[in-house]
């Protein structure tokens, strides 16, 4: 048989282990910052740039795994040669560019953008706004008591989560993590216009009659407690949520074989938050709604 | 992407509206009957769906025009037509104005009361109206008053009115739109309206079916002449055919030197073209008047393809209607000016997108379009030269921001008309993701010119700094409102006395440039040449051609309100200085009128307000929303407004 010509023989498996073609290497940027000179990566944004400069930048709506959309304007920078200011977390740095990240026109910039929030948004559960609010002197009370807000009664349409869009700042993180970034579900989007947009599902049904497959990472990435866990929302409106008190663990997701790292928050001996690590290669900081919100059989001791 | 639509389906009316626009449905996967044998085993034509998202806003449009808002069903269906996620849909929905998201009456009027109008008696007018059917319907979507819907407790009226900003008839103010829902709805533009008496009467005419029948070609002429008072001027360039040459009939373009540029261009080779345009030193012409040459070259050097021409005619500027003038009054030339502009760039496909407030230089422009193509001016060989070129018109919504370009882009694919950050430019990442050259109407309306006569001839017009002719759009309190050509160079006074002057035994008190992105000046600027250079060295600007005239009688501090209101209402929402901060200056502005309160702190926080929205904001919308209130403060006497009472 084997000296029939006819048969077709798989020629023999390769020795050689293929490599991955050889990129190109891309020249370094080199920029100043506060008039420091900085070399970052071609591709690396300005924001990256301040970073390896040691500048602080704040940032509201940029999130390492998220697309940046620019819109919350805290990371603007001044940079020379420009009409205006530029936004830090979406400009690509380039060669020569003189960035301020301090000057007077930044820092007004900045104060505003906090005083325009902090007027109009209940900033409560907004830690990391907290401090800088003090640190550009915002007096959000210069506009007045009768500043309008986005105050609105909480929705609260499900099991699983609260929508508080009272203390909503419009950042399209939640947005970006339904969507293409990370979910692609697609429930929510932003809809209606200037101080009117909001987030929102198709015609504000609620969330059960919409796409929402309640992963619930639209929560991890809310900057300002606008979306939050129903156990976490119980508990703070019970006076009760204290983070100091929490142990934190990793541990691995039991459902599945991929093997998402869980970041266990507990609080009282009761689980009380399922996260995961914004840096790790697997999640991202995503999960489903097993990973996020399977963990109430571990306290429910008779199918124990 | 797994589409998850419930609830309401479209009726036979919504369903027939979006079939009429977007063809019938193929499958039971986009909307067609399910048919088991077909549709059971695998689901086909998703992404063929998805790459149609850009006609998302003409479906919607469809069903606007049909059935007067946009219901669940009707959504659903479009969502299930393109493979768009419903709350995406509905985000489009809600960012525009003209789009009903609640059952409305079968006519709503829309009425100006925007700065022009206001100046010649719009408010009086719409308290007349609301005297005669009641209080104005208002816009969906409105968070902090969730009742306050469009239509909302009117569904059974028969007509229903709404005001609106500016509607680009500011010549012959106050003007209103007129849109109706229905198999034979109407959408006409009434300038002048003769008052609420006459808005009354014409709506009534309407449901009588007793409209005004349509223009014959004498008909057509007078309309524009009495828009541009010079028309017929020999020494017009951009307005020559305007009033003059029948805009429906492509035989009488051509036999007053219409196609003549074109067959020249195809001649010379693309590169020429652009060659020449760069020569001309001609500055775009919607506001801020970036050198056309660079944009053409910049997309004539990309590598990418394919390549688009896009023309911005959604002039909502308030104050501007040259661009319609030119769409109504000599829409081949602009037509053949995208031609040239495609074949000099490499771009084989064109959008002209036009503010859903011009239903006429709408129906003008299809037709031009309809005519070319017709004659091979348009299609797969351009006058028989192997050129491919086609145009299709966009309609907006109602939305000014989609004037700005990357706005314009995301409104055309579909999507919400936000901003884009730039860079990148559009002349790298434009419509759909690929290189694009994006000129004004009247900007196009230059390049037939510049081609026939050579780009340095051409810059012989005007001054060294602003070349070529221009366009003025004289309203206000002037004997001869209307729009006015004259080469640049000519001075504030100058183009005021073309348009009369202030009426007889009134005093002039002051002038908005550039429309409400714009500034004030006071009568201490008529000696301003009305020049790129001239308005820079008096801290001005020229915009797209605003020339807003009040005299002593108007109520100053009243406009500068209106202005604001204006920004409040059209900022997209998208960043936070923008999005509050025309909040802010609103309401700011509302404590000086009311007298109380501390007012050296309210002038400071408008300062400051100020600087932060031009310094952060993305777009041009926010940088220039605090400019006409801020000029005002520093130039006009505005008699003690906001002074302690």
């Amino acid at each position: 048989m084997s000296t029939d010509s006819l048969w077709y023989h798989l020629p023999p498996p390769s020795t050689v282990v293929p490599t991955p073609p050889a990129e190109a290497p891309r020249a370094p940027v080199a920029l100043s910052i506060d008039g420091r000179e900085v070399e970052v990566a071609a591709g690396d944004t300005v924001l990256d740039a301040c970073r390896t400069a040691g500048a602080s930048v704040p940032t509201l709506c940029y999130l390492e795994t998220l697309t940046p959309v620019n819109a919350c304007r805290l990371c603007v920078v001044e940079q020379e040669g420009a009409r205006v200011l530029v936004p830090a977390c979406s400009r690509k740095a380039e060669p020569g560019m003189k960035i301020q990240t301090a000057s007077p026109r930044v820092r007004t910039a900045r104060k505003v953008v906090l005083e325009l929030l902090a007027s109009s948004v209940d900033l409560s559960t907004a830690g990391e706004l907290t401090p800088l609010l003090e640190e550009y002197g915002a007096a959000p009370g210069r506009f007045g008591a009768g500043a309008a807000t986005v105050a609105q009664p909480v929705k609260d349409d499900n099991d699983l989560y609260v929508r508080d869009y009272g203390k909503c700042v419009l950042c399209y993180k939640c947005v970006e993590a339904c969507g293409t970034d990370a979910q692609h579900t697609f429930a929510i989007a932003v809809a209606g216009r200037g101080f009117q947009a909001h987030i929102s599902t198709e015609l504000d049904v609620p969330l059960p009659d919409s796409a929402c497959v309640y992963c619930g990472n639209c929560i991890a990435v809310c900057p300002t407690g606008a979306l939050m866990a129903k156990p976490e929302f119980l508990l703070r409106q019970a006076e009760q949520w204290a983070p100091e008190r929490q142990a934190v663990t990793d541990t691995i997701c039991p459902y599945c074989g991929v093997g998402c790292t869980l970041t266990v928050h507990v609080q009282d001996q009761q689980i009380v938050k399922v996260t995961s690590p914004i840096d790790n290669g697997t999640t991202r900081g995503h999960l489903c709604v097993k990973g996020r919100f399977g963990f109430e059989y571990v306290h429910s001791e008779p199918e124990r | 992407m797994d589409l998850h639509i419930v609830g309401a389906e479209a009726n036979t009316d919504e369903r027939a509206a979006v079939d009429a626009a977007l063809g019938a449905p193929v499958t039971g996967w986009d909307g067609g009957t399910h048919v088991a044998t077909r549709d059971g085993r695998s689901a086909r034509g998703g992404r063929e769906a998805s790459a149609r998202r850009d006609l998302l806003l003409p479906a919607l449009h469809a069903v606007q025009d049909r059935v007067g808002h946009i219901s669940h069903g009707a959504l659903n269906y479009i969502c299930r037509r393109l493979s768009v996620p419903p709350a995406e849909a509905w985000g489009v929905v809600t960012f525009y104005h003209l789009l009903s998201t609640h059952p409305a009456p079968p006519l709503v009027v829309h009425v100006c009361d925007d700065i022009a109008c206001r100046a010649r008696g719009a408010d009086g007018l719409c308290r007349d109206l609301e005297a005669a059917w009641g209080p104005p319907l208002t816009h969906g979507g409105h968070r902090a008053d969730p009742e306050a819907h469009r239509g909302a407790g009117e569904a059974g009226a028969r007509r229903g009115w709404m005001r609106s900003p500016c509607l680009g008839h500011c010549e012959q103010a106050p003007a209103a739109l007129a849109l109706g829902a229905g198999a034979d709805g109407v959408r006409e533009e009434w300038a002048p309206v003769g008052g609420a008496a006459g808005i009354v009467a014409r709506a009534e005419a309407l449901e009588r079916h007793a409209g005004a029948a349509p223009l014959d070609e004498a008909g057509r002429l007078a309309a524009l002449c009495a828009v541009a008072p010079q028309a017929g001027s020999p020494s017009l360039r951009i307005l020559r055919r305007v009033g003059v040459v029948d805009p429906e009939r492509l035989d009488a373009y051509r036999a007053s030197g219409g196609y003549v540029a074109l067959a020249r261009a195809l001649d010379m080779g693309p590169a020429s073209v652009v060659a020449e345009v760069v020569a001309s030193k001609l500055m775009g012409r919607g506001g801020a008047a970036f050198p056309t040459g660079r944009k053409w070259e910049a997309v004539a050097r990309e590598p990418a393809r394919p390549r688009y021409v896009v023309c911005n005619a959604d002039e909502s500027e308030p104050g501007t209607f040259k661009d319609r003038v030119l769409l109504e009054g000599d829409p081949f030339a602009i037509v053949e000016a995208m031609t040239i502009c495609g074949f000099a760039t490499g771009a084989e496909y064109g959008y002209v997108y036009i503010r859903g407030e011009y239903p006429m230089a709408e129906a003008r422009m299809a037709g031009a379009i309809v005519a070319a193509r017709a004659a091979g001016l348009l299609g797969p060989d351009v006058m028989g030269r192997g050129v491919r070129f086609d145009l299709e018109i966009r309609r907006g919504a109602g939305a000014y921001i989609c004037g700005e370009e990357t706005a314009l882009f995301n409104s055309i694919e579909g999507k919400r008309g936000e901003p884009r950050s730039k860079p990148p430019f559009p002349s790298q990442v434009g419509l759909f993701g690929q290189p694009t050259v994006v000129n004004n109407v009247e900007t196009l309306a230059n390049i037939p010119d510049i081609v026939r006569e050579g780009g340095d001839a051409w810059a012989g017009i005007g001054t060294p700094g602003s070349t070529g002719p221009k366009l003025f759009c004289v309203s206000g309190h002037v004997a001869r409102p209307g729009v006015y050509e004259v080469p640049f160079g000519q001075t504030l006074g100058e183009v005021l006395a073309l348009a009369g002057g202030v009426p007889d035994g009134r005093r002039l008190q002051a002038i908005l440039l550039g429309g409400a992105a714009g500034v004030f000046v006071g009568p201490e600027a008529l000696d301003m040449p009305l020049t790129f250079e001239g308005a820079r060295a008096a801290s001005a600007t020229l915009g797209s051609g605003v020339v807003l005239v009040f005299d002593d009688t108007a109520d100053l501090p009243d406009m500068l309100r209106r202005i604001a209101q204006f920004f409040r209402d059209e900022s997209c929402g998208q960043c936070v200085p923008c999005r509050v901060g025309t909040v802010r200056q609103e309401e700011l502005l509302a404590r000086l009128a009311a007298g109380g309160g501390d007012r050296p702190a309210a002038f400071e926080l408008l300062n400051e307000l100020g600087q932060a929205m031009r310094d952060a904001s993305i777009c041009g919308l926010g940088q220039t929303a605090s400019s006409a209130i801020e000029t005002a403060f520093a130039r006009l006497d505005l008699h003690g407004f906001g002074a302690p009472r």
